[in-house]
């Protein structure tokens, strides 16, 4: 078995290399060329392709996601920004948090449950490599049609598998979406989000600094997982049949990372390390190389010190496996010992495979044969980029133009079919009760979950002595952004930042996770370009940081992309988490308001999407200072005390908001619809902006003063009570009633009944 | 009355993290020498009448999309007796 080393690179620089089976292009090829002043080994060409790759180089969309970095102002809270493996916070009493939303779309659908598994894995090794401690997960979810025979198979795995990896590694899944649209059949969207804590001298950053420092490479063994595409080279380097087809699927081991988790922390806390990276995408060849460029420039790795699970990978694979919980760290000569010695402790292998110099080169030896020698920054950062074309869809026009006006979709019109709407609704898989799939996650574990699902933002106690604490929410109604996806991608962060402050925190910081379809699509790539656009603009206006995230391509099946569907999750602060405002209305007798404008604005709406089965017109408009108005009424009212309940207004307007209120509660209420809006309209539109919140009466004047202050506008429409009925008055001349339990057994109904 | 035994496993290049954590019981328990493990899991169908070819092919089928993740997963189907 001969390995192509870079002596016989120089030697015999003509044979022929299958460069566009490993996916790169044939510009691409030549400018590798270029770079080293040869051919390629085999190797390095591995390691050029996969970190080439859209996947890792971002070469598509690192023109328009500059903007985050150009748009947004300097906010003084933000201690490490875009470009390490997660954003850092401050937060205040010397408390730092990180997190990082990621996609494992692809993967959750060939192998659901280990997919979504190893989604979650993946992730929280991202927050530990900042070195903090990982303390909770959230996960958006995105499924095709909910009666298409598939969608059952996807869901029951994705479900699982986060539910399994998540709980295994004792982090509460604190919140996340859960969504159907036929746009994600062969496409379904696992965004996996992970939120970490930990003091300000803690924060650890990916660099090989330090000549003559170690390289260790810790946790799982090597093994021939995740390769997929890179058998190309294998079968060249073995026999002529070739090995079997790598599976590009990779299976977990939360136990293994709960263990990686523990000993990362100590070896972190203990001064051991100088730098430090996880293993995810491109495996190793990632890792060195972006350790490398980051740090002094140099580094050496033997190879052949890897240890495998399978003896038979040749250098090629063991460059690119994507093995999952594996980590990397630059350790001082005089450390290692010391280091090997916690990673014992926690019975986690670890072995020195390279050396951190100052030749300006990243070289790896096999077995004594130099097979890799190349500059690292052109492997890890000076990749292609690509301006590529863009074009506003021609279709576009006509989907505006089809807005959902009552001569297109009709309307309900008298009580009797609004009570049956409001029933259809309330039985709408996106709104139905998510209780089926969160019962299969831990919400409780480590005992500082303040708040979950169903609430409208996950939080979290970080201080136990304080009581400081932090809330994420992510969001994104995808039609909008189908819609305009300008508006759309603002549409999502104002929700989300909306969710955040409802609860009584403050939003500081932004992480996104952008899933479109094929870049090389110029209708794609235009709702690409407008999304990212509207939401650096949209964070530049309400002054908080894109700290990180990431971008998912190729969601597409054949010709048809999914919605464009850019997931926002904004993280915010609260000095106490005892003075959060929940979502459930607890005592009679306490009025209801709502904050905010309601139009008619139907375009996009669940309304539209589940009863009629429409998308067209225009998304609702949006106005960032109204936004940023609202959110300070919230986020005051909750501190003061004023606010007894506060819920978001967005998937399914109004009436879905009371329901569940009223459901959290158990108790019922009065809605009496006010006589300036058509009673469908106040029910189902889904304006943004806007909020119910449930204030007692001796707080009344507080509100009042506090809306009029902030130029908010504030209806009071009912109160609650003691009954068992929620009910709307003054539709069309008359009541509708629904009672609690045929509320519950309607929305709890729906997800068993189509997954159970 | 036939026997049909469908074994199933993971793929060998697939982590096996249960057959790591029993090599790593062993390991704990003094038991040496044992320098890997896989575990799976066996299938023992009942067939009424003979196991013909066709019937055979119908077994292949079950093991491949219901006792089996192919994605993941090998099979080997025997019939015993």
């Amino acid at each position: 078995m001969s390995i192509d080393n870079v002596a016989s690179a120089k030697a015999n620089s003509n044979i022929e290399q299958p460069f566009a089976a490993l996916g790169l292009k044939p510009d691409e090829y030549e400018r590798i060329k270029e770079i080293l002043g040869r051919r390629p080994t085999s190797s390095e060409l591995a390691m050029y392709s996969v970190m080439w790759s859209e996947h890792c180089s971002y070469k598509s969309s690192k023109v328009h996601l500059r903007q985050f970095g150009s748009k947004v102002p300097a906010n003084d809270s933000m201690l490490v920004g875009i470009g390490e493996n997660a954003g850092v916070v401050d937060i205040g009493d010397g408390w730092a948090v990180t997190f990082k939303v990621e996609s494992h779309n692809h993967p959750s659908y060939v192998e659901p449950y280990q997919g979504a598994a190893t989604g979650v894995g993946g992730i929280v090794r991202d927050i530990i490599s900042m070195g903090a401690r990982p303390v909770a997960v959230m996960d958006p979810l995105r499924f095709g049609a909910p009666d298409h025979p598939d969608t059952r198979r996807v869901v029951n795995g994705i479900v699982a598998g986060i539910g399994g990896y998540g709980n295994c590694l004792g982090l509460p899944n604190i919140g996340g979406e859960l969504i159907f649209d036929p746009s994600y059949q062969g496409n379904p969207l696992v965004n996996a989000l992970c939120v970490g804590t930990m003091k300000h001298e803690d924060i650890h950053l990916a660099k090989a600094s330090g000549v003559g420092n170690a390289v260790i490479l810790y946790g799982a063994r090597t093994g021939g997982d995740g390769i997929g595409g890179v058998s190309v080279l294998a079968s060249e380097t073995f026999d002529a049949d070739g090995p079997a087809k790598r599976p590009s699927v990779q299976v977990g081991d939360p136990f293994m990372e709960k263990l990686l988790i523990e000993c990362t922390l100590e070896v972190l806390h203990a001064g051991l390390v100088e730098g430090i990276q996880d293993l995810g995408g491109a495996g190793i060849s990632c890792a060195t190389s972006e350790l490398a460029s980051n740090g002094e420039g140099g580094m050496h790795v033997w190879l052949d010190r890897v240890l495998l699970r399978d003896s038979t990978l040749s250098p090629e694979e063991i460059l690119m496996s994507e093995s999952q919980e594996r980590m990397c760290a630059v350790v001082e000569p005089n450390k290692v010992d010391a280091f090997l010695d916690v990673c014992r402790k926690w019975d986690i292998e670890a072995v020195v495979i390279g050396e951190v110099n100052s030749s300006g080169r990243l070289t790896v030896d096999w077995h004594g044969e130099q097979i890799v020698d190349v500059p690292p920054r052109s492997v890890a950062h000076d990749g292609p980029v690509y301006e590529r074309p863009l074009a506003r869809p021609t279709w576009m026009d006509a989907r505006q133009a089809d807005a959902p006006t009552p001569e297109r979709l009709a309307r309900p019109t008298t009580a009797a079919q609004v009570r049956e709407t409001l029933l259809l609704m309330v039985a709408a898989p996106n709104l139905a009760s998510k209780t089926w799939v969160t019962s299969q996650y831990d919400r409780y574990v480590r005992g500082n979950t303040v708040l979950a699902q169903p609430e409208d933002s996950g939080m979290i106690r970080v201080d136990e002595v304080t009581g400081r604490g932090i809330a994420v929410s992510t969001d994104c109604n995808a039609r909008f952004a189908a819609l305009d996806p300008y508006r759309g991608a603002q549409l999502a962060f104002a929700e989300s930042y909306r969710n955040v402050a409802i609860t009584g925190a403050r939003p500081l910081a932004v992480t996104n996770c952008l899933n479109f379809g094929s870049p090389e699509d110029a209708g794609v790539m235009w709702q690409f370009e407008q999304a990212v656009t509207g939401l650096a603009d949209a964070c530049l206006d309400m002054g908080t940081p894109v700290t990180g995230g990431n971008v998912s391509f190729y969601n597409q099946t054949g010709d048809v992309a999914i919605h464009p569907t850019p997931v926002i999750g904004v993280l915010g602060v609260i000095g106490d988490v005892a003075n959060r405002t929940g979502m459930e209305w607890k005592t009679a007798g306490e009025s209801i308001y709502v904050l905010g404008v309601t139009r008619d604005e139907l375009a996009g709406s669940e309304w539209a999407h589940e009863i009629h089965g429409h998308l067209g017109g225009l998304p609702p408009v949006l106005d960032l200072n109204v936004e940023k108005a609202l959110a300070e009424v919230l986020i005051q009212g909750s501190q003061d005390g004023v606010l007894s309940a506060a819920h978001d207004v967005a998937d399914g307007g109004l009436a879905q908001a009371f329901i569940e209120m009223a459901l959290r509660a158990d108790r019922g209420a009065t809605i009496s619809i006010p006589a300036n809006i058509d009673p469908f309209v106040f029910m189902w539109s889904e304006s943004a902006s806007r909020a119910v919140v449930v204030v007692p009466e001796h707080h009344e004047q507080a509100l009042a003063s506090l809306c009029s202050g902030h130029g908010v506008v504030a209806t009071r429409v009912g109160s609650v009570d003691d009954s068992s009925e929620l009910i709307f008055s003054g539709v069309y001349g008359e009541s509708v009633k629904a009672t609690i339990d045929e509320l519950r057994s309607t929305s709890e109904a729906v997800l068993p009944a189509l997954f159970g | 009355m036939a026997i049909v035994v469908v074994d199933v496993a993971l793929k060998p290049e697939i982590l096996d993290p249960q057959g790591r954590a029993v090599q790593g019981a062993l390991g704990r328990l003094g038991l040496h020498g044992v320098t890997d493990v896989r575990q799976g899991k066996q299938f023992v169908l009942t067939i009424d009448g003979e196991v013909t070819a066709d019937k055979l092919d119908e077994i292949k089928k079950i093991a491949e999309t219901l006792l089996s993740n192919p994605v993941i997963e090998d099979f080997t189907v025997e019939v015993k007796a």
